[in-house]
């Protein structure tokens, strides 16, 4: 049983950055919770020795030639910033002017 | 109703080559078919008239001046949404990305325009690809074209149902649970996950990125097979994009030959809960493989009951760290940057207002399964049971070719019916999900209409992996049988809807 309480989902959406009104904690608690109960499943699953898998395609340190290559330019990436200063994204304060 | 947009992309192809019609006149019914249907259909969230046009003009002169040009130029397609375009919008179907256009082209959008297709519009969504039905697009529900009150299955529903309403004979999509293949079973049409890494995904929004794969949809296994072989092969961009040749999937589509293959029907996802009619013409359409010549032996794959579960462990997980760059920093939405709110806030608040309702629901549930505490019980379990998933699998190859099931537990349900019970919602993935976790080609393709309500029923066949040319082999011939059962194609059953 995996019960999920209006508090943890506050919590989870803090952690995920996403503003979630008062009024609509208990309906995500209660969606999570039956999902959560559905997967809650695999824990009978036979894995024990069972080694864990990330990806379909076993690779590791791909990695292209090191020369240069081709690249957007500033005006290219910074076409869809939703605010841009001085030829840089501009963003809300992260600092205080202390 | 003009007969163009009635053609094969094959019989198209080959028209434009003989210079019977011209790219433009194609691309122009094709244009009017969606200023026709597409109200009532809704495949579309954008449609590129002047750059379609202009395309097709440039393939036309250049067919004039002598070139030899490649077989599908100058026939037309309806795009995905989640595939970057330049200067064309690319939503995901989420209001986060309202009005966005991206500064380059994915790798599969450059293929298509190296081989002169034309790129009509893009095509509607679930958003960021999550959802069976499009009900879960920012910019309303696509409808299918068999019956416009039904969900035209999800995400990739425009894709399918552009081209089941022949608003244009080719599509892409992306399939990450079976967006895909339930989609193509639901409109019947056909549809193709290729192997992980066989086509490039850079470009491609990711929602997961073990999982996700781009592939094609079409009205045939030839069409399909053709578009294949346009957007497949080993891309640098893509750091797992495979390198190896790919399977001649034109071939296959034009080979059909089963005889002596075996095939093996998946028991644990081939009947039990399925709906009446689809179990009818799945066992119809074993029936007829056999008659062509294969072997078909039922084959147990005793860990597919956990996938479904592993699935919405591992999906939300990925997507949940995958969507995390959508912030209102540096593309698409800001809320909230008043002077007043944090750089914390307004993410917040950006978000809040960006996404929908399953977007939140996969992130918190995959931040929650990401958690400390919660990390091995739930994302580490699920991975191991994807590797049980995957020796399922290989033990199955090992004795049969190819795999079957049908491709879906149902038809296609009416608009509304799942949308506020996302687990109900959820197991129409039952039986797609098992080859995105092990990485494996699919196919989806009709094998009829469901006798208690008239909707397509599709087939799902499975390969190893790199081994989608099978897919099409298999496909050709049950299609060919079909067909000749049939005497015209599924699609000429569905209705008009002309002044729709």
């Amino acid at each position: 049983m995996s019960a999920i309480s209006r508090d943890d989902v506050s919590h989870l959406a803090k952690l995920a950055r996403i503003e979630i009104p008062e009024t609509e904690l208990d309906h995500y608690a209660a969606q999570l919770g039956a999902i959560l109960d559905a997967v809650d499943q695999i824990a009978s699953a036979p894995t024990d020795g069972v080694p864990a898998m990330s990806h379909p395609v076993p690779m590791t340190n791909v990695f292209r030639a090191d020369v240069p290559a081709e690249s957007l330019s500033a005006p290219e990436a910074l076409s869809g910033a939703p605010a841009v200063e001085d030829d840089r994204f501009r963003v809300p304060r992260i600092l205080d002017e202390e | 109703m003009s007969d163009l947009i009635r053609l094969t992309a094959a019989d198209l192809a080959q028209k434009l080559a003989a210079k019977e019609v011209s790219a433009v006149e194609v691309t122009t019914a094709h244009l009017a078919r969606i200023d026709q249907v597409d109200t009532a259909v809704h495949a579309f969230l954008h449609v590129d008239r002047e750059g379609a046009l202009a395309s097709a003009k440039a393939i036309d002169e250049r067919r004039v001046n002598g070139e030899v040009l490649p077989v599908l130029a100058g026939v037309p397609l309806g795009l995905k949404d989640i595939v970057a375009t330049k200067g064309v919008p690319t939503t995901c179907g989420s209001k986060i990305l309202e009005g966005w256009k991206p500064p380059y082209d994915a790798t599969v959008t450059t293929k298509l325009r190296e081989a002169g297709i034309i790129i009509l519009g893009k095509t509607n969504m679930d958003e960021f690809a999550m959802g069976s039905s499009t009900e879960h697009s920012a910019y309303g529900t696509t409808h299918n074209p068999w019956d416009l009150s039904r969900i035209p299955g999800g995400s990739g529903g425009g894709s399918s149902a552009c081209i089941a309403a022949f608003e244009a004979p080719l599509a892409i999509g992306t399939d990450t649970g079976g967006s895909i293949r339930q989609p193509a079973a639901v409109t019947g049409t056909v549809g193709v996950k290729p192997t992980y890494g066989g086509v490039s995904r850079y470009g491609i929004v990711a929602l997961a990125s073990s999982l996700d794969q781009v592939g094609p949809c079409g009205r045939n296994v030839l069409d399909t097979a053709l578009l294949h072989s346009v957007i497949a092969g080993y891309d640098p961009m893509d750091s797992t994009s495979i390198n190896s040749p790919v399977p001649d999937v034109v071939a296959a589509a034009k080979l059909g030959d089963i005889k002596g293959m075996t095939i093996g029907v998946v028991k644990e996802i081939s009947g039990e809960g399925f709906q009446t009619g689809v179990k009818q013409r799945f066992e119809e359409a074993v029936a007829l493989l056999e008659s062509l010549g294969a072997n078909v032996v039922e084959v147990s794959c005793p860990n597919f009951p956990y996938a479904l579960a592993a699935y919405y462990l591992i999906l939300p997980s990925e997507c949940s760290s995958n969507l995390a760059k959508f912030d209102g920093m540096r593309f698409g939405l800001r809320a909230g940057d008043d002077g007043n709110h944090s750089v914390e806030q307004v993410m917040s608040l950006t978000r809040a207002a960006g996404f929908g309702a399953e977007v939140t629901r996969r992130i918190i549930l995959g931040t929650y399964a990401l958690s400390a505490g919660y990390y091995d019980a739930y994302y580490g379990q699920a991975q191991k049971v994807r590797t049980l998933i995957a020796q399922d699998f290989a033990k199955a190859f090992a004795q049969v070719d190819v795999l079957i099931s049908p491709t879906a537990p149902t038809t296609a349900f009416k608009i509304g019916e799942k949308l506020d019970d996302p687990l109900a919602m959820y197991l129409n993935d039952v039986a797609t999900i098992p080859l995105n976790l092990a990485g494996l080609p699919g196919m989806s393709l009709p094998i009829g209409l469901a006798p208690e309500d008239g909707l397509p029923v599709g087939l799902q066949i499975m390969a190893p992996a790199m081994a989608d040319d099978r897919l099409y082999n298999v496909g050709a011939a049950l299609e060919r049988a079909l067909l000749s059962q049939w005497g015209a194609p599924l699609l000429s059953n569905a209705p008009e809807l002309a002044g729709a």
